[in-house]
């Protein structure tokens, strides 16, 4: 026969003080776990919205990133004309890109930041087709104009619609603010790419990369096939989501590995707190325990009732954790890329299943921190026990 | 101490809870220990920055080159000692997770500027004359297991068509300050020859002259199609850590709610013991103990106890962290565990002890025998 729950809530708020101990050690602890995950998953999130399913990105082969690849104009010619991409109204959906950093200063602290600057071609709305203008204009081909991401227009200095910036040799007037659902091109600046090579002392035939909106996202390979066997040319051919969420690797790891170590070991630190907590409870309850005993509730029953309220207690903790960070969801941080060297903004993502992980780790906790006290209290001897009284 | 028995017998009264409350401190600890090293290696690079350098980049953006020619014109700048021009390499070791700095140095005077990074004169002699010459720092070597000698191939798509390079290990460096950098890797400017420098480094006679020699150097390219951000290499170092996001905050608050649920449990922990000793408090004031004695005996046993935590977590911390650092593989700088770091560790679990300790205890020093006695 079980000991009702009811039991287990009683005696829970009759000792209250050190199940808060507890209870705190492991929102502390799942807190933290939580934080941390969900910072990867933002940093990783963002750069995995940046590229679609629908796009593909070629760059010289055995480029690893954007800033060390080199395409050239005749390049760029042959990959337009390439089976498998779309086309618009004024002719194939292709642009040749120029990848650049410049120093612009935070807002929040003042210092440079190394903000990512891209020369686009002029149809790249219809390229990347979910991304819109929600302030101000696109910029006109041919004139010194930029557009600045959503998140470039919050976190850096001066790049507001109607301010002129200075890049490279030129100033440029910032004409509008593009949604690029949330991606690292929230973070970009994008101006014409024939200018803004020049401004910095570049050929205007020369770009980094070179992405093509794909006819459907089956016909990557039959793209792939014609570039990689031309002897022309000397390209990688990748998914534009591939690309981008290799991009999101070495942080994400430094994130993964530095925040499970932490999280491991605080929650032994929580898993002493929990054991402390229903040790005490288990010898102030000797009595208790004995009587129950002694009126038929066999030892199972018990160590069950008591692995019952420490999971009672390590889901609240888990459940307080969890709402406490609940509030850095979508919060919005700035960190390097470590892969390209620019500065991006990211949000913490904290998803559903997160929080749902965040609580197996809270009760996986509690069961540590319950099952040997239970079983202690199952195997006092009924008799020894009620003599105490 | 002639109470010291008392103190230990009442610490052994309940092994299970003394076991516990000393594990809650050592993990604790271990924690803090673990997050001031990883706290610190961000931060290294600006401490161990030289306060007689200034690193001299493109003022359009630190990927951008400029003539390797400015180097002579800096060089005549009073003040300024001796000037070295770097490139970025940016090759790709095996894969591309194997990640380390690799830089195209000028051989005549990296080693009259980086000082403090020692190579030994016959490795370095050879390095010069060998174009295909390079030098790997001690942790790199180590971290790949490379010896002088070895064939190192890089595949690298930034100076010209993409091809792997091949190069010599001539030397290996060593930093003479401790925890700093040894993990880049050096190649002869002789091989690329490309006519443009990524950034320079400078020596200044003086730290003293280091604002004006960098308006000087600012001022002197001002207008030229190449114009040039001069900052102290402490600054510039700084820069780069700080877009690698709050790590410092981060770090910050995980240590605060650690130590806040620390002083939490063992305050808890230390509550409990004294209320279940009540009686036997009182039977000692009664029999002529005073106040202050009483104070101080609650105080001691958690003394004891977040010391003994401590001591053990710090050990733990001596063991554990270099092989931390040794499987990060590369991802963080190296991890470094300083004298001074495991004594704030130590005070901080003192201070922590007292303050467990000190609300149960004030409660002892102010127990009136006659009521304490009556609940026995």
């Amino acid at each position: 026969m079980a000991i009702p729950v009811v039991y287990n809530l009683r005696s829970v708020k009759a000792r209250w003080t050190s199940a808060i101990v507890a209870v705190l050690g492991i929102a502390g602890t799942v807190g933290v776990f939580v934080a941390m995950l969900s910072l990867a998953r933002g940093f990783r999130a963002t750069l995995v919205s940046s590229g679609s399913e629908d796009n593909a990105m070629i760059m010289r082969a055995g480029a690893t990133s954007e800033m060390t690849g080199g395409v050239g104009i005749d390049t760029v010619k042959i990959v337009q004309d390439a089976p498998g991409i779309a086309r618009g109204a004024e002719g194939p959906l292709v642009t040749a890109e120029v990848v650049m950093v410049a120093p612009i200063p935070l807002i929040s602290t003042g210092t440079d930041a190394n903000v990512q600057l891209r020369g686009v071609s002029k149809n790249v709305l219809e390229i990347r087709n979910k991304f819109k203008i929600i302030r101000g204009r696109m910029f006109q081909p041919g004139l010194a104009e930029v557009v600045v991401g959503k998140n470039a227009n919050i976190e850096y200095s001066g790049l507001t619609v109607g301010n002129t910036i200075s890049l490279g040799s030129v100033r440029w007037n910032v004409v509008g603010v593009f949604d690029a659902g949330g991606s690292a091109f929230d973070s970009e600046i994008w101006g014409d790419a024939h200018l803004l090579g020049p401004a910095y002392n570049r050929p205007d035939t020369f770009f980094q990369s070179v992405t093509a909106h794909l006819t459907s996202p089956n016909s990557l390979q039959q793209l792939r096939d014609s570039l990689t066997t031309d002897p022309r040319l000397n390209v990688d051919v990748s998914r534009e989501i591939d690309y981008y969420s290799k991009q999101s690797t070495r942080l994400t790891k430094l994130i993964t590995v530095l925040g499970g170590l932490v999280a491991g070991i605080m929650a032994i630190g929580a898993v002493f707190g929990a054991l402390n907590t229903m040790y005490s409870a288990v010898s102030e309850r000797g009595r208790e325990i004995a009587t129950m005993r002694a009126l038929g509730f066999g030892g199972p029953a018990v160590v069950f009732s008591f692995v019952i309220e420490a999971l009672l207690i390590s889901f609240v903790g888990g459940l307080i954790g969890c709402i406490a960070v609940l509030p850095l969801n979508g919060l919005t941080t700035g960190a390097m890329n470590l892969q390209t060297f620019s500065h991006m903004a990211f949000a913490f993502k904290i998803t559903t299943e997160l929080l749902i992980k965040g609580i197996i780790f809270a009760l996986f906790m509690g069961v540590l921190g319950g099952l040997f006290p239970a079983i202690r209290a199952a195997s006092l001897p009924i008799s020894t026990a009620l003599r105490e009284l | 101490m002639k109470y010291s028995r008392l103190i230990f017998a009442n610490l052994f009264r309940k092994k299970a809870r003394l076991i516990l409350t000393i594990g809650s401190f050592a993990v604790a600890l271990f924690l803090f220990t673990f997050l001031a090293v990883v706290k610190g290696a961000f931060s290294r690079g600006t401490e161990l920055a030289g306060a007689d350098r200034l690193v001299v980049i493109n003022r359009v953006g630190l990927i951008n080159s400029m003539p390797v020619s400015y180097g002579d014109k800096i060089r005549s700048i009073p003040g300024v000692k001796v000037v070295t021009h770097n490139n970025w390499f940016g090759g790709v070791y095996q894969d591309e997770k194997n990640f380390f700095p690799q830089f195209v140095i000028d051989p005549d005077n990296q080693r009259q500027v980086m000082a403090e990074m020692k190579v030994p004169d016959d490795q370095w002699k050879n390095f010069v004359s060998d174009r295909q010459g390079a030098i790997a720092g001690r942790n790199l070597a180590k971290r790949f297991g490379w010896k002088v000698g070895d064939r190192i191939p890089l595949k690298n798509a930034l100076y010209g068509p993409t091809r792997t390079w091949e190069f010599n290990l001539d030397g290996i460096f060593t930093n003479d300050k401790e925890g700093g950098d040894e993990s880049q890797f050096w190649l002869q400017w002789s091989y690329f020859m490309k006519g443009q420098a990524g950034w320079w480094v400078l020596k200044l006679d003086s730290p003293d002259d280091a604002v004006r020699v960098a308006k000087t150097i600012d001022d002197g390219f001002a207008n030229s199609s190449y114009e040039t951000k001069t900052e102290t290499e402490s600054a510039f170092q700084a820069g780069f850590a700080k877009q690698l996001g709050n790590i410092q905050l981060l770090i910050m608050t995980i240590g605060s709610v650690v130590f806040f649920t620390l002083l939490l449990v063992t305050g808890n922990t230390m509550a409990i013991s004294i209320r279940e000793r009540t009686s036997e408090l009182a039977v000692l004031k009664a029999i002529g103990f005073t106040d202050r004695f009483v104070l101080f005996f609650v105080l001691g046993e958690s003394l004891v106890i977040a010391l003994i935590g401590g001591l053990i977590g710090l050990g733990l911390a001596i063991i554990a962290i270099p092989v931390v650092g040794a499987n990060l593989n590369g991802l963080l700088p190296p991890l470094l565990l300083s004298a001074a770091t495991l004594s704030v560790g130590l005070v901080f679990a003192v201070l922590v002890g007292a303050a467990s300790g000190l609300l149960p205890g004030l409660g002892a020093m102010r127990l009136r025998v006659v009521d304490a006695l009556r609940r026995v």
